[in-house]
């Protein structure tokens, strides 16, 4: 055998797990955030009094794949100066970005394609930033006035909130002390607590800075369609947009899988070292077991056969999924499983709940004007986090060196930093009342 | 690690086009594009360095090295848009009005 | 050899990109391949396993300063096909040096090539399972012996971010 024959094969050896946990990521997180678009549609008819989708597939459920191959299939319009090899590059630069920062994340103990690097969370941080760059060349490449003008406004927006995500997740970095994947989720795990419990405020201020990174209400004024019309994208059609459109669904599941692996506890259970909670671990075999019931009583009560056989063909995969849960603490030769597959599913119910909270306040806010979200950015949030990494600092080093209590040192510096906030909120009303009254305008010194 | 000389040879390419760019170029931030691969042919040699000696200092400077590119180019910048807003124009050489 | 491979990949795509952004007509065709340059150098700190300055070089050289760059591009940009030269007279003259002093070097580098080191002091590198942990080590050492560099650095990035939001204010 050739020794570069060898050197594959030793190369394949060593690396297959991460190839074909790579091969997965891209192929199946498209799907997945197809999924998540039906969802939303669903969450926002049920907020709206109605029922959404219901049409294609029982409930609507096969509508992404309907929505997908539309979009295939949709003449792709390229403007006519455009620049072309940009005018292309650019949703490919938004989706890889997005992608490979879910190289690095942690779905469970065991499913991470990077092999926890030195740098994991700070990988996913600067990797997703990449994603800006893709918006910007998208909206410069249209050589259309709305799209430049949204991609300006779009990734101002985005840099804007980056810092002030960024030192949220440093006060989270300071409790952990690492800032590896998997070890941050054992400081938790050593903690006993999840992060959230010990620094909230960080996890608020991340909450509002990843809305805001991810172009979601109510700070999507670059892409809301009375606004910019659809800002750097509008010149974009067919599959180029959908490269977009699940860009952004993939980014909002990065954004979610960091909070839930920094401040909610990654794979951890709720109360992860409290022994008479184990009951705990049952629930997921009986959350999976009560919607498999549900499919089967709603089965009989489908208007065509092949949704009847649709909704036994997703019962049976439910109770499948209760099997698969239920299995390691049943037999014990699978019991060192159970943290691996529990693990995901803990993980991934953090992170729809927090894509449900993002979903949650896009139908209930109002939309937030241009310069009121650089207000908030640079007045409000900036500072606050600033305020909020020292606040913690000064905690753990009243926790180590002067000996106190780390609840009570977390909770008076906690409320120093809510004192902060209120402060803020306040100085900046009375300015904003002072620029109201005032009769200079305030110029958007992007554009000339 | 490669041998030295393959990370030598790599920095000085880098540096050597980044030179050509500041030189030769008449849009100026084309020349501070240059300016910043002159930066990074820098970085690769002190990051090379520095796996090499196994001191982690190399990697300390490089870092520096970083947040002063991006002090730089910060203010370069500005420097064009104020001149721009004046003059209309971005090319090196119509910028002579210190010119006698 | 997974290694060398990396290592070529990088530096093939790292000079390929740097002599096509200094060529292009385009300022922003310029901008795209120095952001390629960048990472490809990022990929270079990584392979030399010094992974917290991999990370930095990207968030701050291709998220931080290659954003600037191409938004004062889109706000400077005039019609380049008005401006046929696009190099100025001398670049003959910097070609031949720049080629004069990269032939001295390569053949400084490959006349030694058989030489352990290339003759230069130094001592062989220390195999990369046996490195300790990047970015504590970075930060030991930059807290511990270069407080006083980071200190003054970031009076030097508060001072450079005045600067630039005074210098590109609109005098109104």
């Amino acid at each position: 055998m050739s020794p570069t024959t060898q050197a594959l094969l030793t190369f394949l050896q060593t690396w297959w797990v991460e190839i074909v946990s790579g091969v997965i990521i891209v192929a199946v997180v498209p799907l997945i955030a197809g999924y998540i678009v039906l969802v939303e549609r669903k969450l926002m008819a049920d907020m709206q009094a109605r029922l959404g989708p219901m049409r294609v597939g029982p409930h609507g459920l096969l509508q992404p794949i309907a929505d997908a191959v539309k979009l295939l299939i949709k003449e792709d319009i390229i403007p006519d100066n455009a620049d072309k090899v940009i005018f292309w590059l650019a949703p490919v630069i938004s989706m890889t970005a997005a992608l490979t920062a879910m190289g690095a994340i942690a779905f469970g103990p065991w499913f991470q394609v990077a092999r926890d690097i030195n740098v994991g969370l700070l990988f996913v941080l600067g990797v997703s930033s990449l994603g800006f760059l893709g918006m910007l060349l998208g909206g410069w490449a249209s050589n259309s006035h709305y799209s430049l003008i949204g991609a300006l406004r779009s990734t101002a927006q985005l840099v804007s909130y980056e810092t002030a995500g960024g030192l949220a997740i440093v006060s989270g970095l300071l409790l952990a002390g690492t800032l590896k994947i998997r070890a941050i989720v054992n400081a938790q795990s050593n903690y006993g607590v999840w992060f959230v419990f010990l620094a909230p405020v960080a996890f608020f201020t991340y909450l509002v800075a990843s809305i805001a990174e991810t172009n979601r209400a109510p700070f999507d004024l670059p892409e809301a369609e009375s606004e910019l019309v659809a800002g750097y994208m509008t010149e974009y059609s067919g599959f180029r947009w959908a490269l977009y459109f699940l860009g952004e669904y993939a980014n909002m599941i990065v954004v979610g899988s960091v909070a839930a692996t920094l401040f909610l506890g990654g794979w951890l259970r709720p109360f992860p070292n409290v022994h008479w909670l184990n009951w705990l671990d049952w629930l997921p075999a009986l959350f999976t077991v009560v919607v498999g019931v549900y499919c089967v009583l709603r089965a009989g009560k489908q208007p065509v056969a092949i949704q009847t056989w649709f909704m036994w063909a997703v019962a049976f995969g439910c109770f499948a999924a209760a099997i698969l849960l239920a299995a390691p603490m049943f037999i014990t030769r699978l019991s060192a499983a159970q943290a691996g597959i529990h693990g995901a599913f803990w993980f991934l119910l953090k992170v729809g709940g927090y894509i449900y909270v993002f979903m949650w306040l896009r139908f209930t806010l109002p939309r937030y004007r241009f310069d009121q979200l650089m207000r908030l950015g640079w007045y409000i949030l900036i500072p606050l986090a600033i305020v909020n990494v020292f606040a913690v600092g000064v905690a753990m080093i009243l926790e180590t060196e002067y000996g106190w209590n780390r609840w009570l040192a977390l909770i008076v510096t906690t409320v120093f930093t809510l004192g902060a906030a209120l402060f803020l909120v306040r100085v900046n009303d009375k300015h904003a009342e002072d620029a109201v009254s005032a009769p200079a305008a305030t110029t958007d010194s992007y554009v000339e | 690690m490669m041998p030295a000389g393959h990370y030598l040879f790599l920095s000085l390419a880098l540096f050597l086009i980044g030179v050509i760019g500041v030189v030769s170029r008449r849009n100026v931030i084309v020349v501070l594009m240059s300016i910043e691969l002159i930066l990074n042919a820098v970085n690769i040699n002190l990051v090379a360095f520095s796996r090499l000696f196994g001191d982690v200092s190399g990697q300390v400077f490089a870092l520096f090295i970083i947040a002063d590119a991006a002090a730089e180019a910060a203010v370069g910048l500005g420097i064009i848009i104020a001149f721009f807003r004046n003059r209309e124009t971005v090319l090196a050489d119509e910028m002579d009005l210190l010119k006698w | 050899m997974l290694n060398s491979i990396i290592f070529y990949v990088f530096a093939s795509v790292a000079i390929l990109s740097a002599a096509l952004m200094v060529t292009r007509r385009n300022a922003m065709h310029s901008a795209v391949f120095l952001i390629t340059t960048l990472l490809a150098t990022a990929g270079i700190f990584l392979q030399l396993r010094a992974e917290f300055l991999f990370i930095a070089q990207v968030i701050l050289y291709v998220g931080g300063i290659m954003v600037l760059f191409i938004f004062v591009i889109m706000l400077v940009s005039l019609d380049t096909a008005v401006h046929q030269m696009q190099f100025a007279r001398r670049k003959w003259v910097v070609l031949f040096i720049a080629l004069a002093l990269g032939f001295e070097v390569g053949f400084a580098l490959w006349s030694t090539r058989g030489m352990p080191g290339h003759g230069l002091p130094v001592q062989m590198a220390a195999p990369a399972d046996k490195l300790p942990p990047n970015s504590e080590a970075l930060a030991g050492t930059l807290f511990h012996s270069y407080l006083l560099p980071f200190e003054i650095a970031s009076v030097l990035l508060l001072v450079a971010m005045v600067g630039a939001v005074v210098m590109a204010k609109k005098r109104t």
